[in-house]
């Protein structure tokens, strides 16, 4: 398949006074035509940043510092902002997490999805049809009054929809779905979840999906990227990932998962906390935290490496001594029946 | 006609304010030690001639009635005549308000070119050179009393560079115009350097919310992200503070005025204190309340129109 996006050894830094934040550091992946490709790690492991990346959202003081995002073989990182701009919203869109902060509370929700018309010389007439169309295909009720209305009269789950919308106003080939349900609750989040994939398949688009839930993982990725302190630490496809996890991260995640088998066991958490950023020990980030951890794990990073076909893991373990059981198990390895 | 409902209960509301403003000052002006008739008539009037002023000024009838007469007079604008001028107070104001509004509305015009330009300039360069510089300055000129700055003015463009006139009035508009440069610049000062930090805080916090990020995400020009989304959010702030400071600078111009002897409300209502020229200053602080309530009326109906979330 054919790669739409190819993010390649990506670094996002943050110039603070207390010093520099490695938000994004070294990160590569690809995103192919037409799949669902997840980003999954803890709050603060560099996922966000990285979306923003991708789109040069990135402010002062943060500042890409090195690494390539070719977009169909063109470098989003040195392009002119003129040229950037062709590419927003009418190539790659972005939804955030937040819905409210995310539209302008000023602004009827009419002009905010014309907005994104922007480069389709759409006439008014034009525009508003396809305003309509787009709050109705996302499953906005009463569309024409909808339009309208201002931010703040629309509840959670609509007005992440209406921001799926205006994402959707040029007909993206890929969205970047940055944690778009987190801050909403579990029933809207099934819907929302439901929608992209929907809209996923009727109008043809790559989706690159943003979460640190791994039940979402499984039910919307084809390949997933597991983060932790801005780096990539797995990278495989979704169903290897929960049924033969390489990494000690993937797998502590995993662990950590509460288990129909094992009811009233304990939940077994990660102890620590992540790492400060701005101040990552020596050698694998990882490694404080890490039940396996080796005195070669404190003093050297682990390059990602490939320990699969189309398996990436960063660990020194031997491969024969990462056989951790996923908590899904798979006859035939590439079946997608769990 | 939702937003005009809204204008119309604003308009209402008015009036119990103003109501009470009157009582306030009709009551204020009474209970100052003196007494108005001996201090017309001075030291060596005779008990007689004080009592004749007592019933010309009307002060022998009761509290009530007295406050009955002064309410009338204002609605009906029968507001007497002036104690010290000897004219009719109407024709003082007719003559003399337009001066302090042309004041103000040029001292609000200075601060408004100034203001938005460096503090959204300041707020977009955060932390750097230039928004050092800004801040410091507007630090400094918020420090600044203005009838300090206002001689120091006179000074530099009236008797150096002899450019603007240092005071008096104009007697055509243009002329006008001139004599107002430098008191606007004085008047103008403090509030200026108010909304640059006040623009600056704003475009700083916007710009980092998600929104603005959305915006740009769409691939629109870059201005229209400033224009309608940074902006745009930044106004609503700022129009609440540029409408305290438009009340302030209305009060301010009796300073202003006195310094640059400009023919307003301001140095008459100077004036009419220091010669007790009671009619002349109850209608003058009931002016200058109407005033600051108009300013309020028109801010809550602009920022009807700037910020959808609030209520009708």
């Amino acid at each position: 398949m054919e790669n739409l996006l190819e993010v390649r050894d990506l670094k996002t830094y943050f110039y603070t006074q207390d010093g520099v934040v490695k938000s994004v550091d070294g990160v590569s992946f690809s995103v192919r035509r037409g799949e669902t490709f997840g980003l999954v790690g803890e709050s603060g492991c560099g996922k966000s940043q990285t979306c923003r990346s991708v789109l040069r959202l990135i402010k002062k003081p943060g500042k890409i510092v090195g690494g390539q995002v070719l977009y169909r073989g063109r470098d989003l990182v040195k392009m002119k902002a003129r040229e950037l701009r062709k590419i927003r919203g009418k190539e790659i869109s972005i939804i955030f997490q937040e819905p409210m902060t995310s539209l302008n509370p000023v602004l009827k929700i009419r002009k905010q999805i014309y907005e994104s018309f922007e480069g389709l010389n759409l006439s008014k007439q034009e525009k508003n049809d396809r305003a309509v169309e787009l709050l109705k295909l996302v499953g906005i009720p009463m569309p024409e009054t909808r339009l309208d209305e201002y931010i703040h009269q629309f509840s959670g789950g609509m007005r992440q929809r209406a921001m799926i919308a205006i994402a959707l106003g040029s007909n993206p080939k890929l969205l970047i779905a940055d944690e778009p349900t987190t801050a909403l609750d579990v029933t809207i989040q099934d819907q929302i979840m439901k929608l992209l994939n929907r809209l996923k398949q009727e109008l043809d688009m790559s989706v690159i999906l943003v979460t640190h839930d791994l039940g979402v993982v499984a039910q919307m990725c084809d390949r997933v990227a597991v983060m932790y302190a801005g780096m990539v630490m797995e990278m495989t496809d979704t169903v290897t990932l929960f049924a033969k996890p390489r990494h000690p991260y993937t797998y502590a995640l995993m662990s950590s998962l509460p288990d129909q088998s094992k009811r009233g066991s304990r939940l077994e958490p990660i102890l620590g906390s992540p790492p400060d950023l701005g101040n990552l020990p020596q050698g694998c980030p990882f490694a404080p935290r890490c039940k396996f951890c080796r005195d070669i794990c404190k003093k050297e990073l682990p390059p990602l490496v490939e320990v699969e076909p189309g398996h990436m893991s960063r660990c020194h373990l031997k491969k024969d001594e990462t056989n951790f059981s996923g908590i899904i198990s798979v006859p035939d390895a590439r079946g997608r029946k769990y | 006609m939702n937003r005009l409902n809204y204008i119309i209960k604003r308009i209402l509301q008015i009036i119990p304010v103003l109501l009470v403003v009157s009582i306030l000052i009709f009551l204020m002006l009474r209970f100052i030690p003196g007494d108005p008739a001996r201090l017309v008539l001075g030291e060596k009037a005779t008990n007689a001639e004080v009592a004749a002023m007592h019933e010309k000024l009307g002060l022998n009838k009761s509290l009530l009635e007295q406050y009955w007469i002064y309410l009338k007079g204002i609605l009906t604008l029968n507001l007497g005549d002036s104690l010290k001028y000897q004219r009719p107070v109407i024709d003082l104001l007719r003559e003399r308000t337009g001066v302090t509004l042309l004041l103000t509305l040029v001292s609000t015009l200075f601060s408004l070119i100034v203001s938005f330009p460096l503090g959204y300039f300041a707020g977009m360069h955060k932390d750097r050179l230039g928004d050092h510089v800004i801040r410091t300055t507007a630090l400094a000129a918020i420090a600044m009393p203005s009838f300090w700055v206002g001689l120091l003015l006179m000074i530099v463009f009236g008797l150096w560079f002899r450019v603007l006139p240092v005071g008096g009035w104009g007697a055509t508009l243009p002329d006008q115009l001139k004599c107002l440069i430098l008191p606007g610049i004085t008047q103008s000062l403090m509030t200026s350097a108010l909304l640059i930090r006040n623009i600056r805080n704003s475009v700083v916090e916007i710009n980092l919310l998600d929104y603005v990020d959305f915006a740009r995400s769409k691939g629109i020009p870059e201005g229209e992200v400033k224009n309608n989304h940074i902006l745009r959010n930044a106004m609503i702030s700022t129009v609440t503070l540029l409408s305290m400071r438009m009340a302030y600078m209305l009060g301010g111009s009796v300073i202003i005025e006195t310094v640059f002897s400009l023919p307003g409300i301001g140095a008459l209502t100077t004036e009419a204190i220091f010669s007790r020229d009671y009619s002349l200053v109850q209608t003058l602080v009931f002016l200058f309340a109407l005033l600051v309530l108009i300013i309020n009326l028109l801010t809550d109906i602009l920022y009807s129109f700037l910020d959808p979330r609030v209520e009708f």
